[in-house]
């Protein structure tokens, strides 16, 4: 049985998208981190499914189609964001200040 | 129900006097018929109560006090006091001066005032004077006696500042309340120590409680009467505190006739009668008491001699009277103290009253020809027993009470003071110091009388050759009190004629109930017979050589004007001054005060630690965390992350825990 | 023989994760992640969840991560200066990220067993043997209906709703995309 170093792969990708999320500023990048924290958390959703039956599967399915339909969204947003400021540097973008 | 539990009327009489007369000030100052009428009208009203109230105590004398109950006023935990009136013989004749003095003097005032523009304004004070000064003699507990006390303190700086658009007439009465103040001080010290002492506040329970409770000479009940004393200090006027009542002549005169001659200052002297059981257990306490009054009488006395405002010599006459008051009750006999303070009543309240005529004649002369002499001082008078014949025949009468010439009241109350600080002094040889210090007081109050008569009266007229023809007899109005008084001051002796001349000493054995569980503690032997004729015959011959002094020395040599009169110097200088205590107060208390004021309070604890510190200082720190917070919200996406990775953090420690 | 393709395949991953945030190059970022999906696949295989793994290389890989790299590509972006942020932020990150780690560790000792015992020590209701039976039961299944008809029968019957409401997401992005990548006129 794999449950338990999956789980421990699991954690290990996650905290590596969490330290991507943080270290990069390039907004691409840090979406992709956020693609491999999902994708970790997929990995935990498998591994459990071997216990608890066929709901883990279904759960990956529904965490992949929200995860490309917000891919998509996300990537627009980038394009708009890019065209306003010639710049993906989260730096530069923070107009919410306040 | 019996009449006495009426009394509440003598005083709701002149509240509601002090209602109209200050809503009649307030909307229609010169409606002064009605406030002629109103005023003086429930003066005598209360006056007609008192005398109910007198005569059914004196046709059923009783040996304990009626307490007439009018509103339960304080209950907190185990305190409880009611606004309640005591009705006892002390009461009754309390009640009687107050009114019957209070009556005349309103009916002076009529006269006097009609021209003043704050008519209405004064009868009202005059009027609610009336009113605390009722419920502080009537009041059977020591919590409704300083409502009283408190009350006449304000109603004296009212009328003290009537003239306030003067500022030395607003700080006269600033003054007064102040130096007040100071005395009520001691006064709630004292009723602290006794509600701990006692657990009780009314007079009958604290009097009736003292003795079992406390140890005679003990340091509580010394303690609880030295600050009483404070109190009586700060109201009767008597060293240290005595400074505010020369000033407070800046008042109407009749206003000094009433509150700081007849009635007001000796609530002080009332105060110690009142708790006469107290001082009888507290030895020490009674010769302080005594001794100071012994002190202040001769102290005032000798000021007196060299004061040429003929109300401040009237003023310093009133300290040293209060002395001898004080010097009475101190010694153990209260019936004496509070017999001089009767007769003192008649004969100051004359002599007030009547330089008010003469104030009045010389104000109008010099108010006629436009001059500024000051119409007060002696030295622009003279020879005024021409033209005011009725004041000057009724002073003359009240100069020979106050010197202690028999057969007129004062000499009996005066006579029975000293002749008590005399049997005293066999078991307490200081107080043969005392008796000395009052005859020596007794002597220079025949001087400085006889030189006020004089300069006032006889001799050549110095007011000038214009006013002259202007000096007039004053009213009827005026001089209707006067006559009252003067023949109040001429018989009041019958009040308490002393054994040695076939009397009965009536008052004495009036006030007996009252007196007695103090007296039976002081174990005071009067003396009798052949020692009482000898004291009584050393009192007429000191007055007597004082005013034959005084009428020579005075006429002896000529007086100036007091625009051409030199200056004064050397000792009378000094007795001029007062021996210079006010400039002593000020360089004491009062400077130091406003240094600490100016420098440490307000510089210091308002402008930088409570506007630096508290105010400011919590402006910024509101304006420093909202800068902290404000780079919360720093628009960086990195920063919001990072934050929300450590609350994600936090969440998952406590669901793993 | 299973454990060694799961450690090596597992190894693969990290090191590629590893690479991806650490790449200067967004592209070759994207590659790196590509090559970490990769690698789950093969642990999904290995995890008996063909289908997904699948799903994985067709929609995730093949999908998602083109459309990344057209983006990025499009934008054209330089890669000559490093977008890593400050060391003061580094070591934020190190120290964030390693606490994450250390409280996700945590769920490596989640054995089989010790679930179990936990189980019933709480004294839950629910057999204990029942609750591992329903992935004996979703074997069987796989076994009897084929790899895809294990995850579609409770798809299109216990999970339906959801399914349908994914369609309307999925509806809803591609319009929101259009819309906000559309430009100006």
């Amino acid at each position: 049985m794999l449950l338990g170093p999956s789980l421990g792969l699991s954690a290990i990708l996650f905290s590596l998208g969490v330290a991507g999320v943080l270290l990069r500023r390039n907004a691409i990048v840090v979406f992709m981190c956020i693609e491999l924290m999902l994708n970790a958390v997929n990995l935990t959703f498998v591994a459990l499914a071997q216990l608890y039956g066929a709901s883990g599967y279904i759960m990956v399915f529904f965490v992949m189609t929200v995860a490309a339909a917000e891919a998509a969204v996300g990537l627009a947003i980038i394009l708009a964001m890019f065209r306003h400021r010639q710049s993906v540097d989260l730096q530069n973008i923070n107009l919410l200040r306040g | 129900m019996s009449f006495s539990h009426w009394v509440w009327l003598a005083v709701a009489l002149p509240l509601g006097g002090f209602l109209v007369n200050g809503a009649l000030a307030l909307r229609r100052p010169d409606a002064k018929g009605l406030v002629s009428l109103v005023g003086p009208g429930v003066l005598l009203g209360a006056f007609g109560v008192s005398v109910g109230v007198f005569r059914e105590l004196l046709g059923n004398p009783p040996h304990e006090p009626l307490i007439v109950p009018i509103w339960p006023w304080l209950s907190v935990g185990q305190l409880s006091v009611d606004l309640a009136f005591q009705v006892d013989q002390l009461s009754a004749v309390m009640l009687l001066v107050v009114t019957g003095v209070g009556s005349l003097i309103h009916l002076f005032s009529v006269g006097y005032m009609r021209e003043d523009p704050g008519y209405a304004r004064y009868f009202s004070y005059l009027n609610l004077f009336i009113v605390f000064m009722l419920v502080l003699v009537l009041g059977s507990s020591f919590p409704v006696m300083f409502i009283g006390w408190e009350g006449v303190g304000l109603c004296s700086y009212l009328l003290i500042g009537f003239w306030f658009s003067d500022k030395a007439n607003a700080d006269a009465g600033k003054k007064a309340f102040i130096m007040n103040r100071i005395g009520d001080f001691g006064f709630l010290v004292a009723m602290y120590f006794i509600w701990r002492a006692f657990g009780t506040l009314n007079f009958t329970d604290v009097m009736a409680r003292a003795p079992l409770t406390l140890a005679p000479g003990g340091v509580i009940v010394t303690a609880i009467t030295l600050f009483l004393f404070l109190g009586c200090t700060g109201k009767s006027a008597q060293i240290p505190l005595y400074t505010w009542l020369p000033d407070a002549m800046a008042g109407p005169t009749p206003v000094s006739a009433l509150i700081h001659a007849a009635t007001m200052v000796t609530a002080g002297v009332y105060l110690v009668a009142r708790t006469n059981v107290l001082f009888a257990m507290a030895p020490l306490s009674s010769t302080v008491v005594a001794g100071i009054g012994a002190l202040t009488a001769l102290f005032a006395a000798t000021i007196g001699l060299r004061q040429y405002d003929i109300k401040r010599v009237l003023a310093y006459s009133t300290v040293s009277q209060l002395g001898y008051m004080f010097l009475g009750v101190g010694t153990g006999a209260y019936a004496a103290g509070v017999f001089h303070l009767v007769t003192h009543a008649f004969f100051k309240a004359l002599l007030f009253l009547g330089s008010g005529s003469v104030i009045h004649a010389m104000h109008h002369a010099f108010h006629s020809t436009h001059s500024h002499d000051d119409a007060q001082d002696m030295r622009n008078m003279g020879g005024l027993r021409r033209h005011l014949p009725w004041t000057f025949g009724l002073m003359m009468l009240a100069t020979l009470a106050i010197t202690g010439m028999p057969p007129l009241s004062g000499f009996y109350s005066k006579d029975e003071i000293l002749a008590a600080a005399f049997a005293r002094g066999g078991d307490t040889p200081i107080f043969y110091l005392f008796y000395a210090m009052g005859v020596a007081a007794a002597l220079l109050t025949a001087f400085y009388m006889a030189r006020l008569m004089a300069l006032t009266f006889l001799g050549e007229n110095r007011t000038g050759e214009q006013e002259r023809g202007l000096l007039h007899e004053a009213p009827w109005i005026m001089t209707g009190p006067l006559v009252v008084l003067g023949v109040l001051s001429l018989v009041g002796g019958a009040l308490n004629l002393p054994h040695f001349v076939g009397g009965n000493a009536a008052m004495e054995r009036w006030l007996e109930p009252v007196m007695e569980p103090g007296m039976r503690l002081n174990h005071l032997v009067m003396p009798e017979g052949s020692t009482d004729l000898l004291l009584g015959g050393v009192a007429v011959a000191i007055g007597v050589l004082g005013l034959v002094l005084g009428f020579r020395a005075t006429l002896g040599r000529p007086t100036l004007p007091a625009r051409q009169a030199p200056a004064d110097t050397g000792l009378a200088l000094v007795l001029n001054r007062k021996y210079y205590v006010d400039e002593l107060y000020d360089g004491l208390f009062v400077r130091p005060v406003e240094w600490i004021s100016r420098m440490v309070l307000w510089k210091g604890v308002d402008q930088t630690i409570v506007d630096g510190v508290a105010v400011n200082g919590a402006a910024r720190v509101s304006r420093g965390l909202g800068w902290l917070g404000g780079r919360l919200q720093s628009g960086q996406v990195g920063v919001y992350v990072v934050v929300f990775l450590v609350g994600a953090l936090w969440v998952l420690r406590a669901v793993l825990r | 023989m299973i454990a060694a393709l799961f450690w090596f395949f597992a190894a693969a991953a990290v090191l590629s994760a590893s690479l991806c945030i650490l790449q200067r190059n967004p592209v070759s970022a994207a590659l790196w992640l590509v090559s970490t999906m990769f690698s789950l696949a093969a642990i999904y295989v290995l995890l008996d969840a063909q289908f997904i793994a699948a799903i994985q290389v067709l929609v995730y890989a093949g999908a998602v991560m083109v459309l990344f790299l057209f983006v990025i590509m499009l934008l054209n972006l330089d890669h000559a200066t490093s977008d890593i942020r400050g060391p003061s932020t580094i070591a934020a990150t190190v120290v964030i990220a390693g606490l994450l780690a250390g409280e996700l560790f945590a769920l490596w000792s989640y054995t089989p067993h010790r679930l179990a015992v936990e189980l019933a020590q709480a004294g839950s209701a629910g057999d204990v043997s029942a609750l591992f039976a329903a992935g004996a039961i979703a074997r069987q299944e796989a076994q009897a209906k084929g790899v895809v008809g294990a995850v579609a029968a409770p798809l299109f019957q216990a999970y339906l709703v959801p399914f349908e409401i994914t369609s309307i997401l999925l509806l809803v992005a591609i319009i929101g995309a259009v819309v906000l990548a559309k430009r100006k006129v």
